[in-house]
């Protein structure tokens, strides 16, 4: 008696035909009663049989191709790090503050639903490519958008946050990692993740090796493997790296800081170098160190100029640099 | 010349003259079958038919009777003319498509004979336009010589279950592929689309189905852009009887209930496009 197989397919022409049968949820809430899919190698066919009331049944016959199998090779278990963000919690004022600490309520809250996370990309553009995923000493996760090393940073704009370890279910992290990955991807799952009210757990580890996102349930598991981008320069204290930032994270009385730093802004002269994250409020803006033709670098001759970034912008490079 | 905007008396002999309180009750059924820009219309004792026909291989028939208007007379034995339906239909909706309580547009329907425009009149709110819309000759109208006697195959059912289905059906078929026979599968539709094909299935014991008298097993195919248009007539529509002749023509009758609660007809006859068994 054989066992069961296991087939790898790729529906044809996409799985655009998979998909176009579901595609109207109350549709087939309202008239569908069971589903039933069948493989049929021999005709190359995969089955989706959907017995509807009336007793009318509707046949979808979509056609594959076998093809070769996609392994990815991970192992949760060998991974330095691991977050788990549950599916659904409780805040007991229904607010939810980034950072913000455990204090005001005295016992310890229970966890926050996984739309801190959904919560969090919101913050970075749609058309961002890839993000970073950070543990600070201090213990708090860090995301930030990837720039890429030829990107001039003083016309990117940088986007951060920082999450409490108590946002979490539970927190395994190595102190000091990070590592950067396809948002669009990670977008997908936590989608997915909120709508099937599954938590969700990410195992990571060095630069370069795969994160893990899983979700489980008892009949569903989903593994979502994505290549990490590799650290090809050892992180250094230059400015141009986009590693973790070195310094500490903002502390709890972040948002008053924030203040005193927009005033110390706003009265400064001309611009100033700021690490890769100006926004630590521990930081005191300093008069711009670059000579003024510095700005032109990178200009090609015979072009117009860059356009210059103008001040204003709390979360920018060279904000409050004079414009040309 | 100014044209009076008081309609004709109805002492006046007009080939054709016909009033309706709700125009609703004709421009809903003249909508399922707008696949074409032109139709012809035929008036008799009867009452109106309209034909909108494509590629000699469709025709589309709106049947609007002489009980459904306040007044309708026709002096001649026939009268046909060829008009725009999109223009008519235009007219008729001049006041607007969307259906407020209580009111509805009043017409009056004038025709000279042979040469002459169709002349509309209509009312809403005391507001009157008149449409003067011109007729031409009208054309040979193909027969499918479709009677009761050649039916093969015949099923009445409801239209709430297949309105979905033409719905969703799959464009990229070239086909709507027909099963009608007295064993399994009973009534199929089957589409052949990119990504593979589709079959709806619908047993004889359906509660959808109202009849069930197929005598042969037929499988006939119809191009699925011209059988297309007919889902503004299953829309509207109680109840649909699907018929196929021995040559596997296509009959779908479609029977529609107006605000009023009268009944009206809208048929689709279709060629087969390759007669497989």
């Amino acid at each position: 008696m054989k066992g069961p197989r296991q087939v790898t397919v790729s529906l044809y022409p996409s799985p655009q035909s998979f998909l176009g049968i579901f595609r109207s949820l109350p549709s087939l809430e309202k008239s569908v009663g069971k589903c039933l899919i069948l493989f049929k190698p021999r005709a190359s066919r995969l089955v989706l049989q959907l017995h509807c009331k009336y007793g009318v049944t509707k046949t979808h016959n979509l056609a594959f191709q076998e093809c070769e199998r996609l392994q990815a090779v991970f192992d949760t278990q060998r991974c330095a790090s691991r977050l788990c963000a549950p599916a659904r919690g409780m805040r007991a004022d229904g607010r939810r503050d980034l950072g913000r600490s455990c204090r005001i309520w005295g016992a310890q809250p229970p966890p926050v639903s996984l739309r801190v996370l959904a919560e969090a990309v919101v913050h970075f553009p749609l058309t961002l490519a890839e993000v970073t995923l950070g543990t600070c000493p201090s213990g708090k996760i860090s995301l930030r958008n990837y720039v890429e090393e030829e990107a001039e940073l003083s016309k990117t704009m940088v986007t951060e946050l920082w999450l409490a370890e108590d946002e979490f279910q539970s927190v395994a992290v190595a102190p000091g990692s990070h590592i950067t990955f396809c948002l669009k991807e990670f977008r997908g799952l936590l989608s997915f993740a909120e709508a099937s009210n599954l938590p969700l757990t990410i195992h990571f580890d060095e630069p370069g090796r795969p994160v893990i996102f899983t979700l489980d349930d008892t009949v569903l598991e989903v593994h979502l493997v994505l290549a990490t981008l590799s650290d090809l320069e050892s992180n250094s204290q230059s400015p141009s790296t986009n590693g973790v930032s070195h310094l500490p994270a903002p502390s709890d009385d972040f948002p008053d800081d924030l203040e005193s730093y927009m005033v110390a802004m706003e009265t400064s002269e001309g611009g100033f170098e700021g690490p890769p994250s100006p926004t630590f409020p521990l930081r005191t803006p300093r008069p711009a160190e670059r000579e003024p033709e510095e700005e032109e670098e990178g200009a090609v001759p015979g072009t117009p100029p860059h356009k210059k970034v103008r001040g204003g912008c709390a979360w920018g490079h060279g904000v409050g640099r004079a414009s040309s | 010349m100014p044209f009076s905007a008081q309609p004709p008396a109805s002492g006046e002999r007009y080939a054709l003259s016909a009033s309706l309180d709700n125009a609703r009750h004709l421009s809903s059924l003249l909508r399922a079958v707008h696949f074409q820009d032109h139709a012809t219309c035929l008036a008799t004792a009867s009452g109106l038919r309209v034909t909108v026909e494509d590629a000699k291989c469709i025709q589309a028939n709106a049947f609007i009777q002489a009980e459904i208007f306040q007044e309708f007379s026709v002096q001649e034995e026939s009268v046909m003319f060829r008009i725009s339906l999109s223009v008519l239909l235009d007219c008729l909706t001049i006041f607007g498509t969307s259906s407020l309580p209580g009111t509805s547009t009043a017409l009056r329907m004038c025709y000279h004979g042979y040469g002459y425009p169709l002349m509309l009149f209509l009312e809403e709110g005391g507001v009157v336009t008149v449409c003067k819309i011109n007729t031409q000759e009208p054309d040979e109208l193909l027969d499918f010589d479709f009677c009761s006697t050649k039916v093969v195959n015949k099923i009445i059912l409801q239209s709430e279950g297949l309105r979905e289905a033409f719905a969703e059906l799959d464009m990229t078929s070239e086909v709507l592929q027909i099963t009608m026979s007295p064993d399994k599968p009973y009534f199929r539709l089957s589409t052949f689309g990119n990504a593979g094909s589709a079959h709806l299935d619908y047993p004889k014991d359906s509660d959808l189905m109202e009849a069930f008298h197929c005598t042969q097993t037929q499988t006939n195919r119809y191009k699925i852009s011209l059988l297309k248009p007919s889902t503004k007539a299953l829309a509207l529509s109680c109840k649909v009887s699907i018929r196929t002749d021995a040559q596997g023509f296509l009959s779908l009758q479609y029977m529609i209930r107006n605000e009023d609660g009268q009944i009206c007809f809208v048929e689709y006859y279709c060629c087969p496009d390759e007669n497989i068994t």
